[in-house]
């Protein structure tokens, strides 16, 4: 089975916001980078599929030079090879243009599976995956807690031939349901599908030799909704910050929590 | 025009929907809304939804909508929007919506603004508010071109009760649909629940949950100790359940359990909007984070920036204090 993983950096978890003067994006120069974690999952499982039924892994990112870092992460990983769509106005690109410039070079590689994050840890529109698919102009299922490959033939070269997919879909309060879909589609997957591996030394210097292939960004991508201003949230409450040393604020919080709140 | 799309499930209306029409509203300006229906049949949610007097039902009914699938979905919307000609289609940010709004706004080429929190002015010349990078900021964005767009309404952002209900109830037209079977692809079963939650944390009065700050399982007992010195449930944040570290059912969040206790201590959890969801509406909420700029602190009465290590046994401590 071919299978791609979508993968996306994004700013670090301790990261703290500073903004670009202009207000409409995010100092870049301060920011340390990582690969979305939805997208770490999502690769762990394309690992887990390849070691069940053989075939091959190709990451791809749409991003910067930078982006580089998380595909020599996932080959470290395991992956097998990546595609890179380069260009800074990636960036900040929106979902439909991000999505545009991955079915670009995406599309002549005919993969049977392609899965990425739910959603990023970045703009979070949590819509890339989804308009992929429509661009690949193959079925979608989303927020996937299992895969089930289904009716697999060995061919003659030993490789697996999968005809579809049972998946499980994540409903709200925890509620799922089980989907069936032929292949090629395209899944987005929740975190915690799977319990993460990190990249050995041996991966690591394994990934020095694997191939990351540059793909242009296609020309006509325009993006759909633009960033009139970015700001830290306005707080919705007006939050009572205690200080102190642990047992001062200790005391406080709970003298405030009988006599202000009674909520003890 | 506003077209709302609501949610249904055997029947029975997504409480989300009512937050979507009422963010309608204030989007819409005093305009009337039309309110799309999609399923097996009219049914109930229809007269539901006309009985509150907040605009046109249209019910796309085909047995080809029920069960739900997102290709079924976006044939039957794409439709019901080229009969209405809205300029906005608008819904709650659920499950079902990431799944199809996507692929309708891409098959449409109309921008689709997710996960919006607030609206600044009316109709097409309105700015939406979203969270972007996981709540540190909140980003106003605006759909580019002149053609329809979609927006989805963080669930809990806009309140159900703010709904201005008509004086008379409004009318159930039917939209007619053409759906061909073989292009819906997917092949859903029934839903199904994992296991009976055999804790209801909603019904819990105090609620003591961790997260990612507590760095590991072998840390727990930091939070349990503290649980019950203040009488608490212990809970989590999706992470600390996604390692098995706490099972699945002592998850607070979007894709876990929603509660609203009497106290409601977040401990090492840096709250994102898929955990507010769950727990913001709280009476009280504390919040220890060492992190000072953590979304948390946003919806907190009480914030100690801090070493959750430090503080949790001091709380303790201080609670076992006669």
């Amino acid at each position: 089975m071919k299978i791609a993983v979508c993968i996306k950096q994004v700013p670090t978890r301790e990261w703290q916001p500073r903004l670009r003067d202009d207000k409409t994006w995010i100092r870049e120069q301060d920011v340390s980078y990582e690969m979305n974690e939805p997208d770490a999952y999502a690769l762990e499982e394309a690992l887990r599929l390849r070691e069940k039924h053989g075939g091959e892994v190709v990451v791809c990112s749409a991003g910067p030079a930078r982006v580089q870092q998380v595909l020599r992460e996932a080959l470290a990983r395991g992956a097998d090879r990546a595609l890179h769509v380069e260009d800074d106005s990636l960036a900040a690109a929106d979902a439909s243009v991000s999505a545009g410039a991955l079915a670009a070079a995406m599309a002549d590689e005919k993969f049977d599976l392609v899965l990425t994050g739910l959603q990023s840890d970045d703009q979070g529109h949590g819509q890339t995956g989804v308009v992929l698919a429509e661009r690949l102009g193959i079925p979608h299922s989303t927020i996937i807690m299992e895969i089930q490959v289904q009716a697999a033939e060995s061919t003659v070269a030993g490789g697996l031939q999968a005809s579809g997919v049972r998946v499980k879909r994540e409903l709200e309060g925890g509620w799922f349901q089980w989907v069936a879909m032929p292949l090629p589609a395209l899944l987005t997957i929740q975190s915690g599908i799977n319990q993460l591996r990190y990249a050995t030394l041996k991966g690591i210097m394994a990934a020095k030799k694997k191939e990351i292939r540059k793909v242009p960004l296609p020309p006509g991508l325009k993006p759909s909704q633009q960033i009139v201003a970015l700001a830290l949230p306005t707080r919705s409450k007006q939050t009572q910050m205690i200080t102190g040393s642990p047992s001062e604020a200790a005391r406080e919080l709970v003298r405030r929590l009988r006599e202000e709140a009674r909520a003890l | 025009m506003i077209l709302v799309v609501a949610e249904q499930r055997d029947g029975k209306l997504n409480r989300a929907t009512w937050e979507a029409i009422a963010a309608s509203q204030q989007l819409a300006g005093g305009d009337a809304l039309k309110i799309a229906l999609l399923g097996g049949s009219a049914g109930s949610a229809a007269q539901e939804l006309a009985a509150a007097g907040a605009g046109d039902v249209l019910v796309a009914a085909d047995t080809a909508l029920e069960p739900y699938t997102p290709d079924g979905y976006v044939i039957a919307l794409s439709q019901v929007m080229a009969s209405a000609s809205p300029l906005v289609v608008a819904m709650a940010h659920t499950y079902q919506a990431r799944d199809f709004a996507p692929a309708l706004a891409s098959r449409l080429n109309a921008p689709l603004m997710t996960d919006v929190t607030g609206i600044t002015g009316t109709g097409s010349g309105a700015t939406f508010t979203r969270p972007m990078f996981q709540g540190k900021l909140a980003a106003d964005v605006r759909p580019v071109g002149s053609g329809p767009c979609l927006v989805t309404f963080q669930i809990g952002a806009f309140r159900a009760d703010q709904v201005q209900k008509g004086a008379t109830a409004s009318a159930v037209t039917s939209v007619p649909v053409t759906i061909d079977r073989s292009a819906i692809r997917q092949a859903p079963e029934a839903p199904f629940q994992e296991a009976q939650q055999a804790v209801d944390l909603s019904q819990a009065a105090r609620i003591v949950a961790v997260g990612r700050g507590i760095k590991s399982k072998e840390h727990l007992p930091v939070a349990e100790a503290l649980a019950r010195a203040m009488g608490a449930e212990l809970a989590a944040s999706r992470p600390i359940c996604d390692n098995g570290w706490l099972p699945m059912e002592r998850q607070i969040g979007s894709s876990g359990q929603t509660v609203a206790p009497k106290l409601y201590v977040a401990l090492g959890i840096s709250g994102a909007i898929q955990h507010l969801v769950g727990m913001k509406g709280s009476r009280t909420i504390v919040a220890i984070n060492k992190d000072a700029d953590a979304p948390i602190f946003e919806v907190a009465d009480y914030g100690i920036v801090g070493d959750l290590f430090e503080i949790a046994p001091a709380l303790v401590a201080e609670l076992q204090k006669k």
